[in-house]
Parts: structure tokens; sequence; C-alpha cells
């Protein structure tokens, strides 16, 4: 893949030389590719002069790097406090009834990403699962099965 | 827009734009907040541009901060009037525009109702929710459009800066902050005056200011909210930080990953204010250069601990170091550095424009000011709030927060996240600050207030808490690490039924050990919420471990399930039952105890929730 190893140069040559750049870069490399491939990690290490086990160190202690790749559809379900008040446990294990995956899963064919966060920020409206980046408040589980099902379908076509 | 060179040429401009609002007439504010976003935000904000655009009204239409009664999202804000219109759908843009921004008439479903009186209330300022704030850090959350620099120096914003500046020295600025009596908004509560003072003393060529936006406690978000609705305040206050400790050219903000939107927002604000040199080289013409990178988290709770953070920003594997040195002395690359919270920022300008004394004219004697918080839970208004330091949990609860969802009883409530505890129904006239909070065995943290009502279970609830700090723990010192994990293999014990004699005991001991003991201020605090919880409602602890019950029926996998003598006999049960454990017998229904595997399905089809759960043994010993 000469293709990720050359993205992956061009995104370390914008910030080479820079002190504490290393999780900025592996941001970037995982916003373009949506996850941290192997290729990528070995030229941020030669470019950077840090060694791999260094990088991988950082890196998966971070829960918000990933190294496989992930779904189309992300489907977060907040567990944070108020969400929790609100059932929002109940709501995670219908998804995950419904999708068939557990929490931190991807579907074989790539279309759904389940996993937990642990509060976005609207607390108010617990509780809150958030698809594809847009936060809403989910009452009726099986409702956004439905409809994710729906888009994923779409997607395949 | 021009570079502004100095202080006149500010207060020029502000003048000029204030004016420019005021004779703007009709303005939609739209509030796009990550709550009324998340409730459609977004759609009502095209559509009522749109829709005015059609109707052809002179009007115009700006996005806000969150305007802080995300129980009513959507909410819309319409000057002149000030009319406050909740639940506002792209759908009912068309009436709204028609009638309240064309005609200036009200909508009635759209205004917030007293539920007690049944009052109407037409603008905020008559909600008893806002009534019972006092909004300093908040003070233009809600007013202005964050993405505008201009709608920030037209309230006076940067003004603070400017007299800074111009008018007072850096140690006068420290004094100031000092007589504000402020204390860190992040949790801990150390004085930030004296933080300042220390920074300023340590001798170095190169200082930093870093300001911690990783608010990882869940059910918090007022630190989020700030930075997304006001920028330009928390970015003012580290300027403001900057001149003060002297030295200090380079600043960060670190802000957490689930946070997109404030990192769109601040990211925006540093432009433009780097545009109009109120960030870069010679501020003002006043010779100070001063700039801000924006560092984004990547999901580690611990990040929020202030040694951690910094070791993020360094770009390496983080975890907490043993203090001291202190941060003022030795921080981000071992140089001194100053950190300090979103709120603690925000609140700065206020303080240096308005004087430290005023400031300290709210607050208790030993917690000046205000603090924001973040009500959520069981509570009828939900949302960002902001009173004085010293108010009682009652007023909180029951007179911003409207009293308890569906006029359930009063629990408990969960302060300072999974670092707080909670404080029961007794303790509920209790001022908030921070001494009294960290009495009870709770602490203030960064501003979380989780209301609780009968149907929840404490201990499900500490085990909840605890193994989010389990598994946030970054495992550099054992307390933490292995010591949350006997904890909470003792609590997944005691809520699966499997719950022993001293139990209880052994919790204790452990939760005190790893609170001595532990490095970092997550390890020291995460035993609270199990202590806390022991020691207010220890009955339930003894309920489930002894009686094999949990008295609010939430953990479903304790006692026996039984169809009650209300039952309707509709067989929704029976139909959903995964284990075929519900029979029909010839006029009723009964659960086969063999057969039920505890996996509480029935409980939540029950149209008349009739399903009970039963003590397994007879538990005397419970009610000793």
């Amino acid at each position: 893949m000469a293709d990720v190893a050359e993205r992956a140069r061009e995104i370390v040559s914008g910030v080479k030389g820079k002190e504490g750049v290393l999780i900025h870069v592996l941001q970037d490399i995982q916003e373009q590719f949506g996850y941290l491939p192997e290729e990528a990690v070995e030229v941020v290490s030669r470019e950077l002069g840090v060694s791999t086990a260094e990088i991988y160190g950082v890196a998966t202690f971070y829960t918000r790097f990933y190294f496989v790749p992930r779904g189309k559809n992300i489907i977060r379900v907040c567990r944070g406090t108020a969400c929790h008040v609100r059932g929002s446990g109940r709501i995670l294990g219908k998804l995950e009834e419904g999708l068939g995956l557990k929490s931190g899963e991807t579907s074989p064919d790539l279309n759904f990403t389940l996993e937990t966060v642990n509060c976005v920020g609207c607390c108010a409206l617990a509780p809150v699962v958030v698809i594809n980046e847009k936060a809403q408040t989910v009452l009726n589980p099986e409702k956004v099965l439905a409809a994710l099902k729906r888009s994923g379908n779409n997607g395949q076509d | 827009m021009a570079r502004i060179e100095n202080r006149l040429m500010l207060e020029v401009l502000a003048k000029r734009l204030a004016a420019q609002r005021a004779g703007r007439g009709c303005v939609v504010k739209v509030c796009m907040g990550n709550g009324c976003l998340a409730a459609g935000a977004e759609d009502v904000y095209k559509a009522l541009a749109a829709e005015i655009a059609r109707q052809g009204v002179a009007a115009m239409v700006i996005p806000t901060g969150c305007q802080g009664f995300c129980q009513g999202a959507p909410v819309v804000t319409v000057e002149p009037s000030n009319y406050f219109l909740q639940r506002v759908t792209a759908f009912d843009v068309p009436k709204v525009v028609d009638i309240v921004v064309r005609r200036g008439g009200v909508l009635v479903q759209h205004l917030y109702r007293e539920p007690e009186t049944g009052a109407v209330c037409r603008c905020a300022d008559e909600m008893p929710f806002f009534q019972n704030q006092v909004r300093i850090a908040l003070r233009n959350l809600g007013r202005i459009n964050p993405m505008d620099i201009e709608d920030y120096i037209a309230v006076g914003g940067y003004m603070a800066l400017a007299k800074a500046l111009t008018e007072i020295t850096p140690d006068e600025v420290i004094e100031e902050v000092k007589k504000s009596g402020i204390r860190g908004r992040g949790g801990a509560g150390f004085p930030t005056g004296v933080k300042w003072e220390g920074a300023r003393r340590v001798p170095g060529s190169r200082k930093f200011v870093i300001c911690n936006g990783d608010e990882g406690d869940p059910g918090a978000f007022m630190d989020a909210s700030l930075m997304e609705g006001d920028p330009h305040a928390v970015i003012e206050g580290m300027i403001l930080c900057a001149y003060a400790i002297g030295n200090c050219s380079e600043g960060y903000i670190y802000v957490r990953q689930e946070y997109p939107l404030a990192v769109k927002r601040l990211g925006i604000a540093l432009d433009q204010a780097r545009a109009l040199g109120l960030l870069g080289e010679n501020i003002l013409g006043s010779g100070l250069n001063f700039d801000i990178q924006l560092k984004k988290g990547a999901g580690a709770f611990v990040c929020g601990e202030s040694t951690t953070l910094m070791i993020s920003i360094e770009g390496k594997r983080p975890s907490p170091r043993v203090t001291p040195p202190r941060s003022v002395e030795q921080g981000l690359w071992g140089l001194p550095t100053c950190l300090n919270n979103v709120e603690t920022f925000a609140n700065i300008p206020a303080i240096i424009t308005n004087g430290g004394e005023w400031y300290a004219r709210y607050g208790t004697e030993r917690s000046k000011g205000t603090k924001a918080f973040c009500i959520t839970g069981k509570v009828k208004n939900t949302g960002l709030i902001e009173v004085p330091m010293g108010m009682t949990l009652r007023e909180v609860v029951y007179k911003v927060g409207g009293g308890i969802l569906e006029e359930g009883e009063f629990k408990a409530v969960q302060t300072g996240g999974p670092s707080g505890g909670c404080i029961p129904d007794a303790h509920i006239d209790t001022p908030l600050d921070f001494e009294s909070l960290t009495r009870l065995g709770s602490m203030m943290g960064s501003g979380g207030m989780v209301v609780v009502d009968g149907k929840n279970c404490m201990v499900e609830f500490a085990r909840f808490f605890l193994s989010f700090t389990q598994q946030e723990s970054c495992g550099k010192c054992p307390p933490c690490r292995i010591g949350t994990y006997e904890m909470l293999q003792i609590l997944d014990r005691i809520v699966a039924g499997e719950g022993r004699e001293g139990d209880i005991e052994r919790l204790e001991k452990l939760g005190l050990m790893i609170k001595k003991t532990s490095l970092c201020g997550l390890g020291q605090s995460a035993p609270n919420p199990v202590l806390s919880t022991i020691r207010y409602f220890r009955r339930e602890y003894e309920a489930h471990i002894r009686g094999k019950r949990c008295p609010a029926q939430a953990c479903t996998s304790l006692g026996l399930y039984v169809v009650g003598e209300d039952c309707i006999l509709c067989g929704l049960c029976k139909q959903s039952c995964p284990h075929g454990a519900v029979i029909e017998g010839r006029d009723r229904f009964f659960i086969e105890t063999v057969l039920c595997k505890r996996c509480g399905t029935c409980l939540a089809v029950c149209p008349i929730g009739c399903i009970r759960i039963e003590p397994e043994v007879q538990e005397e010993a419970v009610n000793r």
C-alpha cells in the first residue's frame, strides 16, 4: 500500500521538527484512514525518530485510537451518569442485540461499529446515542435499529 | 477587518459595534449548544433563515451558545421582545416567524409554563429557572454569536485585557484575582490568585499557560458549553494570565476529543483573535507576545489531571507524576506552567473589569463567587446553570431544577462525577461550597450534578462509577490499578446477588486505603462514590447482601420475580419472556422460579408494572 505510506509521509512532513506532535500526527492519520494502519505507523516512526513500540505505547493508552478498520456507520452509546440514570444500559443492550455486535465491535461487512462513550456533553437530553457524529435522544432503540438497517442497506446498493 | 493597534481603537470599535447591534431591530437567537443541536437546532436555524427571507420580514437569525434551559431544547430567543420559545422544531418555524417575529405576538404553546401555578413565562427573566441564577462565567452564553468576535467585542469583550495592559501592572492583576477569592473551578479549589503569584515568582524565561478543557466527568458539560458558547472569554482570560505571570508567550488549550464542536469553535475564535492582533505579537501595542495552540485529547479521563495533561501535550504516554515539584515550578517540558480550568479563565475578564471585591460579594466566606453546574438526571428542568456559592442543594434542585421528575421522591444528588459522592435527603439543606461538600464525603468537582430518585439503586450507581474509574485508571500506581479492581469485583458480586457477610467492611477498608495511597487525584477520589453511598445508604447494601433484594428494583438479577395481584391478564410478559418462564394458569399468570433467568424483560414490558421482585430469604437481619 504505497499510498498509505505516501499520505502518512505528507502528514508528518507538515509538522516535522516541532515539539510534542506525535498525538496530533496520529489523529490526522486516523482522520484520513479511519484507523491507524501499520504502514503509516512505521512511516511516523521513521520520520519522527520515535520507535514503533513507543508510538503504540502512546496510541494504545487512549481509547480513541483504533488499529483495525471501522464501520461506515459508527454508533456510540453514551454511558455517562445522566444517561445511565435514565436507562442507557438497556438501550445499549437492545442495540447490541439488534446489531449482533458487542460494544467495541465492528460488523464483518464493515457497515456498523458499536461502541460506548463516557459523556458527550448533552446530558440534559439523556439518554443519548451518537450516530455518525450526530447526537440524538433515543428512547426507542427499535426505531434507531430500523433506521440504521435501512441506511446500511442503502449504502450497499 | 484591520488589526487593532491600541486600546483607543478597540474602544472606538466596541462603541461602533454596540451601536450597530442596538439598532438592528428584530434578532432571532437560536441556541446552538450541544443539547439543542442534538434536538435539531441546525434544521431550525436553516428553516428560520429561509422563512424570514420568504416572508420578507426585517429580522436576522444568529446562532448562540447554550442558553441554559436544555430541557426545552431546541430553544429560541426573539429580540427585542425577549420572548423565550422552547421546543421549536423546523415544522413550527413558519408559525413562529409569522406570529412572533413579524407581528410581535406570543405563541403560548412554545412558552414555558410554571407547572404549579400554570403561569406563562414569556421571557427568560420570568422563569424561576433563570431568576435564581447569577451568571458571571456564563454571562455571554446565549447572548452572542460565538463564531463572531465582533459580537464579543460589542458586549465589552477584550476590554478587561485592554484595561490590564494599559492601566494596571501584572502584580495588580494578581492582586485583583486574589481579592476576588476565586478558587480553581476544576474541582480541587486551589486559590487561583495564589497559583498565579507562584507562577510569577518562579524564575524562568519561558513559561506556559494551559487551559484544561478535558472535562471528562460524565454528567458535566459546563466547560464544553463555555468553549462552544463563549470561546473568547476563555481566550481573554488566558491572555490576562500570560500577562500576569510574565515571560509567557505560549499557551495551550487542551480539549477533550468527544467535543468536536468546542474544537471547531475555539479554532474559529483563535483565528479571529489573531486576525485582529489580539493574539500574536505586540498585543494592543503593549509589547506582550502571546499565542495559543489547540490540543485535542484522544479519549483518556486521566488526562484531566494536570500533570498527566502536560505529559499528554508533550506527546508521550500519559500518566501522572509525583508532586511536588508543582506544575508552576516544573510543568510542561519541565518549565514553569500555570494551568487553570476553562471556567476559571472565563471568570477572569469579569473580575478584572468589575474588580475583585465585586466578585467576592457573591458566595460564602471561604468559597467566593459563583459556580456553574450541570443539573441533570431526574429533575424537571435539566440544563446549564450558574448559582452563587453557598446556595443550598434544596434551592438548586427545587427552585432552579423545578423539582423531581414525575413528582417522584428525591433520593440523592450526586456531585463531582466519578470523584464525588452522593448527598442524601437528610443533607439537602447543605450549602454548596468546597468545604461543605468535602465534609459530606463528596466533592465540588467540575460541577456535574445528577439527581437520583427512588428508582435508582445506590449500590448499582456506585458500581457504575467505580467501573468507570477502574477502566480509566492509568495503571501506574498499584492502589488505583489493583485496588479499584478489587472493589469493583466485590460490588459486581453484591449486585449479582452473591454478596457475602463482611463485604461492606472490606469495601470501606479498601476504599480508605486507596484514598490514602494513590498517586493522583483520580485514585484518591475513586472510592468516594462507594464510600459515600455506604455512609448514607448502608441499608441498601445490607438488603442486597443479606436479603438478596434490591429495594429500588433496579438490580434485576436479585430476588424472586412475582406477578402481582393487580395483573390485568394482558399476556405481554408471557409473549416476551425469552426463557418461557411465564406460565399461564387458569385465571392468572405466574413465573416459574426454576426457569426464570432474571433478565428483567417482563419488568420492562408490563404495562401496569405489576411484576415485583421479592426477597429470596426472609430478612429479619436487614431491619436490625
